[in-house]
């Protein structure tokens, strides 16, 4: 296996208009729709497989919201 | 927003003017954020850039970079980013605005930005509709396509905005779509260090009006955009957007001519010799 670098994806969730290209076109499947709702009344997508991203940031770069980021994993 | 958003980009957002206005899928916020990825990894110094918006959607995404920013008159986005660029040869304008803006009503001033070969980039996102006013048909409507004003499809041939600007003289001319966001993140940072006018086309979905009144949500456009367009090398008279055939994207034009603002520094030395 490649040591990749391991980084979190987070969801800024008051920023998400929930169209869904994050559950749609991640490789690994690290996406799905969750059924909480935020403040708008958007439902709002959850990280359910965020051990198997392999941080390749396409969700970063395809979120037309700017509400994926990528942060440093502490447990790394 | 009160709450502090803790974001990457936000030296080059104004990340309290967010969320921003745009519909949910909108491809705008994917240009957007291709073009501050491209600030980002360049490090471009925000007192040399100046960005530059007309009227429609894409014309709102002057307010929302931390550059200087110009939200101009309908059209003529081009000809404030020319006055820019050759009063002061150190800035680089960069035009963000919709196919609408820059083909219909601006479509004259941009061949001549083009033909002049004014040091600028061009970012048109084409979304083949006026989106803001209602998702009418326009210049760059493929055929057969539902618009409110085209009910029964669109009778009318579009624009083939790669060859229309490669004729007129541009130095680089590409074309992406906003599910090839690496490669349009890659040519954004080639037009930001070119000396030249540089023009990308990006095919982006709108999805509230295109897209509904086609049956398609913003995850088929989307879906549409991987499966259709291929990256080719062909001459650009070939690149024609037609329903139901490969959309072909990629580098078309590279190459290096003087710059307006050159020709006249030359000019301006010989005649005060």
């Amino acid at each position: 296996m490649f040591p990749l670098p391991k980084n979190k994806v987070k969801i800024i969730k008051s920023l998400c208009k929930g169209c869904g290209y994050c559950i749609e076109f991640c490789p690994k499947n690290v996406f799905e729709r969750s059924t909480e709702l935020n403040e708008k009344g958007v439902t709002l997508p959850e990280i359910v497989r965020g051990d198997e991203c392999i941080s390749c940031g396409l969700c970063v770069m395809l979120c037309p919201d700017f509400a994926i980021t990528m942060e440093e994993n502490p447990d790394e | 927003m009160t709450e502090q958003i803790d974001y990457y980009l936000e030296d080059y957002l104004r990340m309290d003017r967010l969320p921003h206005i745009w519909c949910a899928g909108c491809g705008l916020g994917i240009i957007l954020k291709s073009y501050v990825q491209a600030l980002y990894e360049l490090e471009y110094d925000l007192d040399k850039i100046v960005t530059v918006s007309g009227i429609g959607c894409a014309g709102r995404a002057s307010g929302y970079v931390n550059t200087d920013a110009f939200h101009t008159t309908h059209g003529r986005a081009l000809p404030f980013a020319t006055g820019i660029s050759t009063s002061n040869t150190d800035i680089k304008p960069v035009v963000i605005s919709g196919d609408g803006d820059l083909f219909a009503i601006g479509g004259n001033h941009l061949i001549h930005a083009a033909r002049r070969n004014i040091n600028m980039l061009v970012i048109c996102s084409n979304n083949f509709n006026y989106g803001m006013t209602g998702a009418q048909y326009g210049p760059t409507t493929p055929r057969d396509m539902r618009t409110p004003t085209s009910p029964y499809g669109n009778i009318e041939n579009p624009f083939n905005l790669v060859s229309l600007v490669s004729s007129a003289g541009a130095t680089m001319v590409s074309r992406w779509t906003v599910f090839h966001v690496n490669q349009l993140k890659n040519s954004i940072k080639k037009g930001l260090t070119k000396n030249g006018f540089s023009f990308i086309e990006v095919l982006s979905p709108c999805t509230t009006g295109y897209g509904r009144l086609n049956k398609m949500s913003p995850i088929d456009m989307m879906r549409d955009l991987r499966d259709t367009c291929k990256i080719r090398k062909v001459h650009p008279t070939e690149a024609t957007i037609e329903p139901g055939k490969e959309v072909i994207i990629g580098d078309f034009v590279d190459i290096e001519k003087p710059t307006y603002a050159d020709v006249l520094d030359q000019l301006t030395r010989r005649s005060t010799e």
